[in-house]
């Protein structure tokens, strides 16, 4: 219900700044419907974010909010979560913040297995700086520093998250808001380091550049072209080619590093008789 | 299924003009053609009779601009 997110909301910083058709409010709103959901004391729980357009998202929420340095997010938010265990953070960044700036935090949060619960807004494209091509701009695609058709293969965020040692891992569209928000409610209950990959609409940065249409338009491709887990499964790898696979993608199981960090503190103080 | 005609819902629609972008995602998401665009091309209710109270609208509007309030 509307009225329920917008007292999570800022309201004296809307409008936000995000163009028209852009899908950035549609993840902002599963976000917030999701932290209602899980019933989040709203003085426990931060969200942090990096730089760009997704990232400006932070700042509209009335949370605890941290808006840091390009592709820097997952650092600070380990800081906070390793002071503060109790507190559920939340980390809102783009693809190309996540993937290529900060690809070294995010490879590292999944490694150590740490709480967070990261939220990827991948639009395909460095909107915010002028539509530079990102790690996950498909090949073939326009970019103003691609204007011939990107050469470079893009990355799968899923994959790059399991492999790498996220304990959940997940991808939705903004088509499918509602999952989205189930998807997040998911990962935030996950006690390790979650991802969720929402894919989100660009019209004007890559849209326009790509004859995908307006925002509405771009909604309806992601409804086209999303197959569930379920689906995936009876698809050849030539079927899913062109395809997003949107659900539950990864859960396992590890050590998660604030609870190990603890242990380790136990063991000092043990040691050293404090 | 039992009582399907029972308990006749109110719908509210909540519009907040001025954060709407007239980007016209609810009114092609509407399954009950309730919304439209208005002369300055923001989204305006054309016939709330219609609306169940679905919540498509409000779930993918990316503004913040229209809610969805039901009362059974």
């Amino acid at each position: 219900m509307l009225s329920q997110v917008e007292s999570h909301l800022r309201s004296d910083r809307f409008p936000h700044i995000w163009c028209p058709g852009c899908g950035n409010g549609i993840v902002l709103a599963a976000l917030v419907r999701a932290i209602e959901e899980l019933g989040y004391d709203p003085d426990k729980t931060v969200v942090v974010s990096g730089i760009g357009c997704s990232s400006r998202a932070a700042g509209y929420l009335d949370f605890n909010t941290l808006h840091t340095t390009h592709g820097r997010a997952l650092a600070f938010a380990t800081g906070i979560k390793l002071a503060r265990p109790e507190l559920e953070v939340f980390v809102l960044m783009g693809d190309g913040d996540a993937t290529a700036i900060g690809g070294n935090h995010f490879i590292h949060a999944a490694r150590r297995n740490i709480d967070l619960t990261a939220i990827i807004f991948n639009n395909s494209i460095y909107g915010m700086t002028g539509g530079q091509y990102s790690p996950l701009t498909p090949p073939g695609k326009r970019a103003t520093t691609a204007p011939y058709g990107n050469i470079e293969r893009s990355f799968d965020i899923a994959e790059l998250a399991k492999g790498a040692g996220a304990t959940y891992v997940a991808r939705a569209t903004t088509y499918h808001a509602t999952m989205l928000e189930k998807l997040i409610v998911a990962g935030a209950r996950n006690k390790g380091f979650s991802v969720i990959e929402a894919i989100t609409a660009c019209p004007v940065g890559y849209g326009r550049r790509n004859k995908m249409g307006n925002g509405l338009q771009m909604l309806l491709w992601q409804k086209e072209h999303a197959v569930t887990v379920k689906q995936a499964e009876k698809m050849s790898p030539e079927e899913l080619r062109d395809k997003i696979v949107i659900g539950e993608l990864y859960k396992g199981e590890a050590p998660e590093y604030t609870a190990m960090y603890q242990q380790v503190i136990e063991r000092a103080q043990k040691t050293t008789g404090q | 299924m039992a009582n399907v005609s029972a308990a006749p819902k109110t719908v509210h629609i909540v519009v907040r003009e001025g954060w709407c972008k007239g980007c016209g995602i609810c009114v092609a998401l509407c399954p009950k053609e309730v919304l439209s665009l208005n002369a300055s091309g923001k989204v305006a209710v054309v016939n709330p009779d219609r609306c169940t109270g679905c919540g498509r609208c409000e779930i993918h509007c990316p503004d913040f601009a229209i809610g969805i309030e039901v009362k059974e």
